[in-house]
């Protein structure tokens, strides 16, 4: 096993990861929506609801098959680039995996009645289904984070050289920390959709501010993405102090933090607020923060990576936390979401961010493990394939993820596209633009 | 019986559920490269229709597989994704085209020119898929997968290309095309339409009873220890000799056209296929260095994955009792919206 195959091994990886991340959270995240203004057109009766939770069907429906099939290749890749890893904790870690099958089984029954069952269920057994694909898209969220926690803090079973014995599947199941990440990432999945979806409304009212089916839209996504993106820093805080405690190596590279001290200061790119860290990570302004010179070199993880990573999360965060808080100040006063052109610029520029924030947060747990899969136990070097020639299934699968993505960003598009209001648009049949090219030809 | 052999046994069922459900859904997509005729496109509509709502449910079956494999028996899910890690990464881009181009099929709004472009994507890996997981089944049953403690030492060649493999592949192809063309003649709605898939039906049954045969004499000498598993237990004989009564039946009810009994009498056919491969090669997981036992992982986590599966069907088989009724093939003229609706 080459140095460089063990890098495309961990590339590839990383990007299938990368990748899938992206409609996992949609998967968590839109059904949500989708449920969410299929109630408020079924309340309201207005044409406008109807339309957006089509949208919205159609837009998860896409998002979940990328999903479902980006996921299939993971469970596969877990084997075919970390044999060892699998062939020695895959019983460990099993159970959560098991259950994780289970809800996206649920979540896939439930969303082919909702996507194909409208004219063919009852409304309430329609709405149920909805709700189901939204339970158990976050259940799979849930039991699939817990799986990360265990390789960041495993626990539950007893090291030996020949792997691990005596395991107890649900203590590993509920490694230390779990309550942080999981809240953390069902977290993330939620503002990162409801931002994307705020930040493509937003850009169609700053070209027709009196679009009425995007400013229903807007006032859809704008409560989720507020109440989340203010909820995070907590949650976040809470999962960085069981870092500090569990991790201390990883708090370390996160903060970029050499020597050990007592009463640590927080340096944020130029700016050193003393105390800060010391608070932060322990709740004690004099408390002792351990610095990476204190752990052997060998088990350092790549300090610039993490602690850039940390800083995009932390910053994306903050931004998004405080346009919340403004759109909510202004909700508050004037009893409407905000419309003017300044605010649906800061929407508009906000809208990647969640996903920014989403996957930097994923990169500063993923390369703050490193050099170990299992931390402590297994590294990750150990764990790769004694397959050779690794650089060409990472070239291939790089293509067929460019591909991809590129197709659904002009598919979602297009689902957008259909719903401008210069358009003149008989009803929702998706067909709009054949018309058009009939034209053209 | 031991936690390992129930395990196993429910690992087994399911690869039979995923063979019925996903191999049909695979076979629907050979059916689209094939459709031919004065009704090629209402064929194509057909199969479109019939899979929708069901297809990512058909594949959730070897997502299960998969992970009751690498939780229940890890040493032996880490030989296979190394001795199989050429085809495994084939079928896993198969996969990823299949489901990816039959969803942007149904959502791309251009027109039909990009639907059938999407539409070759998707029938294309559907052929491709299942011949490389019958050749991955095939290199499992061979004997060609040698495992030296925790290390492969047969290559990553050249197990899954064996002539053998070739045929289990050929066999597996066959077999789902069988099953969908069966499938669909119960789900078609005009006379026409169900003749069309009887004929396909009945000339891929003597496909499959071919490839079966060729499967059978390359046994011998490609995969010794099946070719005796077959011949040897009694409890497999009783199995293959239900299969035979199955096919028969099948063919039978196709040629009569009843069209509901026949699917039953393929899904069974299809089913004991498997479980006779199952059997042939039991107590082998991989034949002939990881035996099921020696492959096990600790009673404690067996248990809880029994607990598991336990939950797991009890959320499970209701929901999807839901969505097959829901979705049950209904009288002429009704016809089902799509996602479009």
């Amino acid at each position: 096993m080459s140095m460089t195959d063990l890098l495309y091994a961990r590339a590839q990886m990383g990007l299938s990861l990368a990748f899938h991340i992206v409609f996992a959270a949609a998967g968590v995240a839109l059904p949500v929506l989708m449920v969410l203004s299929d109630w408020k057109a079924r309340r309201t009766r207005d044409a406008d609801y109807v339309k957006l939770s089509q949208k919205l069907a159609k837009g998860t429906a896409i998002l979940f098959a990328v999903g479902a099939v980006s996921g299939t290749v993971l469970s596969f890749e877990l084997g075919l680039l970390w044999p060892d890893f699998m062939g020695q904790y895959g019983e460990v870690i099993g159970l959560p995996f098991s259950l994780e099958g289970v809800a996206f089984f649920t979540e896939a029954i439930f969303l082919g009645i909702y996507l194909y069952g409208r004219e063919r269920v009852s409304p309430g057994l329609h709405l149920f289904s909805g709700i189901m694909v939204a339970v158990s898209g976050a259940a799979s969220a849930f039991f699939v984070t817990l799986v990360n926690v265990f390789m960041n803090d495993p626990s539950g079973f007893v090291a030996t050289p020949d792997g691990p014995t005596q395991v107890q599947p649900l203590v590993a199941m509920f490694s230390p920390g779990w309550q942080y990440q999981t809240v953390h990432v069902l977290l993330s999945c939620y503002q990162a959709s409801a931002f994307a979806m705020a930040g493509i409304h937003a850009f169609v009212l700053l070209r027709h501010p009196g679009a009425a089916f995007h400013r229903k839209a807007l006032s859809v996504a704008l409560p989720l993405a507020c109440v989340t993106a203010l909820l995070q820093p907590l949650v976040g805080d809470l999962s960085a102090k069981h870092v500090a405690k569990a991790q201390p190596v990883k708090l370390a590279a996160m903060e970029s933090h050499f020597e050990t001290e007592r009463g640590a200061p927080l340096r944020l790119g130029g700016v050193t607020v003393p105390k800060a860290l010391s608070i932060l990570a322990f709740g004690d302004p004099d408390a002792e923060v351990r610095g990476l010179n204190e752990f052997p070199r060998d088990t350092w993880p790549p300090v610039a990576k993490v602690h850039g990573a940390f800083q995009v999360m932390v910053g994306t965060g903050s931004a998004m936390a405080l346009l919340s808080l403004v759109t909510l100040l202004y909700r508050w006063r004037k009893k409407a979401w905000p419309s003017g052109r300044k605010m649906m610029w800061a929407w508009l520029v906000s809208g990647p961010l969640g996903l920014v924030a989403l996957e930097a947060g994923w990169l500063v747990t993923e390369w703050g493990r490193q050099p170990w899969i299992v931390r402590g136990f297994m590294r990750t070097a150990d764990a790769v394939t004694p397959v050779p020639h690794l650089a060409a299934p990472f070239w291939t699968f790089t293509a067929v993820y460019l591909f991809l993505g590129v197709v659904v960003v002009a598919l979602l598009k297009r689902q957008v596209a259909g719903t401008m209001p210069d358009r003149d648009e008989g009803p929702v049949t998706g067909r709009g633009v054949k018309e058009d090219d009939a034209h053209v030809h | 019986m031991s936690t390992e052999a129930m395990l196993g046994f429910v690992m087994a069922g399911a690869f039979v559920l995923y063979a019925l459900f996903g191999g049909a859904d695979f076979g629907g997509g050979v059916w689209d490269l094939f459709a031919s005729g004065p009704r090629k496109a209402e064929q194509r509509t057909l199969i479109a229709r019939a899979m929708g709502p069901v297809w990512e449910v058909n594949h959730v079956w070897l997502i299960v597989g998969m992970v009751l494999m690498f939780a229940g028996f890890p040493r032996a899910f880490a030989a296979l994704s190394v001795a199989l890690h050429v085809p495994l990464t084939l079928l896993m881009l198969g996969i990823v085209f299949r489901g990816a181009a039959f969803t942007f099929r149904a959502y791309d709004s251009r027109g039909y020119a990009a639907e059938r472009q999407w539409g070759l994507v998707f029938s294309i890996a559907s052929v491709v898929a299942p011949l490389l997981l019958g050749m991955c089944v095939g290199a499992v049953a061979s004997g060609d997968i040698r495992v030296e403690g925790r290390v492969v030492v047969s290559g990553f060649f050249a197990s899954w290309l064996s002539p053998f493999a070739w045929a289990v592949g050929v066999l597996a192809l066959t077999l789902f095309a069988f099953l969908a063309a069966v499938y669909l003649t119960h789900e078609a709605h005009s006379e026409g339409l169900r003749e069309d898939f009887r004929r396909r039906a009945l000339g891929a049954g003597v496909a499959v009873f071919l490839s079966a045969f060729v499967v059978l004499l390359l046994a011998r000498g490609g995969a010794p220890r099946v070719w005796e598993g077959l011949l040897r237990s009694p409890f497999a004989l009783v199995l293959h000799g239900a299969t035979a009564v199955a096919a028969v039946t099948a063919f039978a009810l196709l040629w009569t056209r009843r069209f509901q009994w026949a699917r039953l009498a393929a899904a069974f056919q299809a089913g004991l296929i498997v479980l006779g491969w199952a059997a042939s090669q039991y107590p082998y997981l991989v034949v002939p260095d990881i035996t099921l036992s020696g492959a096990a992982s600790s009673t404690s986590t067996q248990r809880v994955l029994l607990v598991a599966v336990v939950i797991g069907a009890l959320t499970v088989v209701p929901s999807i009792a839901l969505l097959f009724r829901v979705f049950r093939p209904r009288p002429e003229g009704n016809s089902t919206p799509g996602p479009h609706a």
